[in-house]
């Protein structure tokens, strides 16, 4: 790795874990799943740096389909988050505990 | 710099049409739902999704008998799509196996005896539980559901054909959306439901994220995405090898995620007791074929030149598996909750075989291939779990399904038959001969040992003694226990859910009394292609 692309790849872990430890410690369903968003960012700009340092273009191409994807996700995502908040009046993933061991 | 000139794509339709049609009866799904008046799509939605899926599997049929014997003799098949699918022997075997069990999916999603005359999916999903909006439409119908089977199906059939990472990564999520959306739909226990599908919806996209970043790791090992060339690279030990083993981790979250392995199996036990029954004997069957057939193309495939880099992981993760499944399973108050900690421990046994992979020249002649057991496992899974599934949606009292073992007792001498055949299914699962689950067991060990990996061997049999024990408590409460308080009935289904348990029940029997056909077919397919 030349020190350029180092640099945006540990950019890019840096915002991976965030986002990581935001999904772990926030209780809010919606604050979850942008956290979730934030890693799939995460990943999209170590596969550009990784796509810059080997000189091709899959790792471009790739980025266009995690962003397909992370908006169907959004999609199927708010849907089922909506439905939780409006039964429950409450998005927090603490209060959704009726399955349990 | 000249552009260099564009080259149009070559798309193998003689190979991959069955995934297509797949994918188009589901468009076709969405369309009809936007077209057919609402009391009247049921009957077209179930026959457009039978039909579909029938037609695919006969279309895997006509491309497995065309599929060619490469150079060699040990692997058939083309890798189809500029290389990022490979329609080879093990692909086309896990295609049957998804096609079989998504055909026993849609019937149980039509499954309307049971509830009075409607299915077992809420009318209108948007209605708020308890709601006046919910009492008016209940006596519609969700027909949605089918297309969204077919489009899971679709991304099933993709899974273990793919053969780079992107490919892998798109047919995860297409494979996962919609059944997240399924297990939210439920027209009983709404509640519950929705929690099923918001728990496995968050924790499913996170392990997505981690996959997603494996995926942009192992492409900045070895600036490729191609799993032939992800070989090259280890096998050249081309590039940053923290990279890799980084990549490799994170890959195996994702996909140890899918299948339910200890430590991703949090998920499990709810999103199963949560969702609908009929989507849950659906995914537990077919997400498990699709993802362990991605686990072997992965791990074989990709990183198979140096397994050390990956064995010790799958040792671990197999063993905790099996101890943890197993072990929790026999705590369970709930028939679906044990049913997924049982699932969670036959993970185990299937990455005990995976554990068993060995290079042909290592192999004497004859010999099961741990390819050829895991295979022949996933059959013997498959059938045995839809078939308890679908057992237990007829077990209901007034309020719906009654999956508490406390009402289960004594149901061997209410309905001799349905407890009779769940007894069956369990001791399948248990690895009893004469059974199915026999012969998997029996096949995986032997690859595993031979392999050298007895420690896991031993851990299994271990286990499997300690789930025997919870299976046969089972049996014994439903056929020898005096019932005590209110217990559940047996409604009387439909010639679906019948048909369905039946195909179920047909398998388990065959594969346990003449397993060679499946296990020659298996082997047959032989090895993945590069």
């Amino acid at each position: 790795m030349s020190d350029q692309t180092s640099a945006y790849v540990a950019l890019s872990a840096v915002l991976f874990s965030i986002g990581a430890v935001g999904v772990l410690v926030r209780r809010n369903a919606i604050v979850v799943f942008m956290c979730v968003e934030l890693m799939l960012n995460a990943c999209n700009l170590a596969l550009v740096a990784f796509a810059r340092q080997h000189g091709n273009l899959e790792g471009q191409v790739a980025a266009f389909f995690v962003m397909v994807v992370a908006a169907a996700e959004v999609v199927v995502g708010l849907a089922i988050l909506m439905t939780i908040f409006r039964t429950r009046r409450s998005a927090s993933v603490d209060d959704a505990s009726l399955l349990k061991l | 710099m000249e552009p260099a000139a564009f080259v149009k794509p070559t798309i193998e339709y003689a190979q991959l049409w069955p995934v297509f049609l797949v994918f188009g009866v589901a468009c076709v799904g969405v369309l009809l739902e936007a077209f057919l008046p609402r009391g009247r799509r049921a009957v077209p939605q179930l026959a457009l999704a039978v039909a579909g899926l029938v037609a695919a599997l006969i279309g895997t049929v006509v491309v497995a008998s065309r599929s060619g014997v490469l150079p060699g003799g040990q692997a058939r098949g083309r890798i189809t799509a500029e290389g990022s699918i490979a329609v080879d022997g093990p692909t086309l075997f896990f295609w049957g196996l998804i096609l079989v069990f998504a055909l026993g999916g849609a019937l149980l999603f039509a499954e309307r005896r049971l509830d009075g005359g409607v299915s077992a999916f809420s009318g209108q999903a948007a209605a708020l539980p308890g709601s006046d909006a919910e009492r008016r439409t209940q006596h519609l119908e969700q027909t949605e559901v089918f297309p969204l089977l077919m489009f899971a199906v679709g991304g099933m059939l993709l899974f273990p054909a793919s053969n780079d990472l992107l490919m892998m990564f798109v047919a995860l999520e297409v494979l996962s959306l919609p059944l997240y959306l399924l297990c939210g739909l439920a027209r009983r226990r709404r509640l519950l439901s929705q929690e099923a599908a918001m728990k496995y919806f968050l924790l499913g996209a996170f392990s997505s994220a981690f996959f997603l970043y494996g995926v942009a790791l192992v492409y900045g090992f070895s600036g490729t995405m191609t799993f032939a060339g992800i070989d090259q690279a280890v096998r050249n030990d081309a590039g940053n090898r923290v990279l890799l083993l980084l990549g490799i981790g994170l890959l195996s979250v994702g996909l140890l995620f899918k299948v339910g392995a200890v430590p991703f199996q949090s998920w499990t036990p709810d999103v199963y007791q949560g969702a609908p029954t009929a989507v849950t004997a659906f995914m537990s069957a077919g997400t498990k074929i699709a993802a362990f057939g991605a686990i072997l193309r992965l791990y074989y495939v990709a990183f198979g030149a140096d397994p050390s880099m990956w064995q010790p992981m799958l040792w671990i993760v197999a063993i905790a598996s099996m101890v943890v499944g197993a072990v929790l399973a026999v705590v369970q108050t709930d028939v679906k909750r044990m049913l997924a900690y049982s699932s969670i421990a036959h993970t185990g046994f299937l990455l005990t075989g995976v554990l068993g992979a060995q290079s042909l020249t290592d192999l004497a002649p004859g010999q099961v291939t741990s390819v050829q057991a895991v295979l022949f496992y996933l059959a013997t899974y498959g059938c045995a779990m839809l078939g308890a599934f679908a057992l237990v949606s007829l077990v209901r009292d007034a309020s719906g399904e009654a999956s508490s073992t406390a009402r289960w007792v004594g149901l061997g001498r209410r309905s001799p038959l349905v407890a009779g055949v769940f007894a069956f299914f369990l001791l399948s699962m248990a690895g009893i001969p004469l059974t199915a689950g026999f012969v998997g067991k029996w096949a995986v060990f032997t690859v595993a040992l031979s392999a050298g990996a007895w420690p896991v061997v031993v851990v299994a049999i271990g286990s499997s003694i300690v789930a025997v024990f919870f299976y046969v408590r089972q049996i014994r409460l439903m056929f020898f226990t005096e019932p005590v308080g209110e217990v559940a009935t047996v409604t009387r289904p439909s010639a679906l859910t019948s048909a369905t348990i039946a195909v179920g029940l047909a398998g388990t029997v065959v594969l346990g009394l003449v397993p060679g056909p499946v296990l020659d077919l298996a082997a047959h397919a032989g090895q993945f292609i590069r």
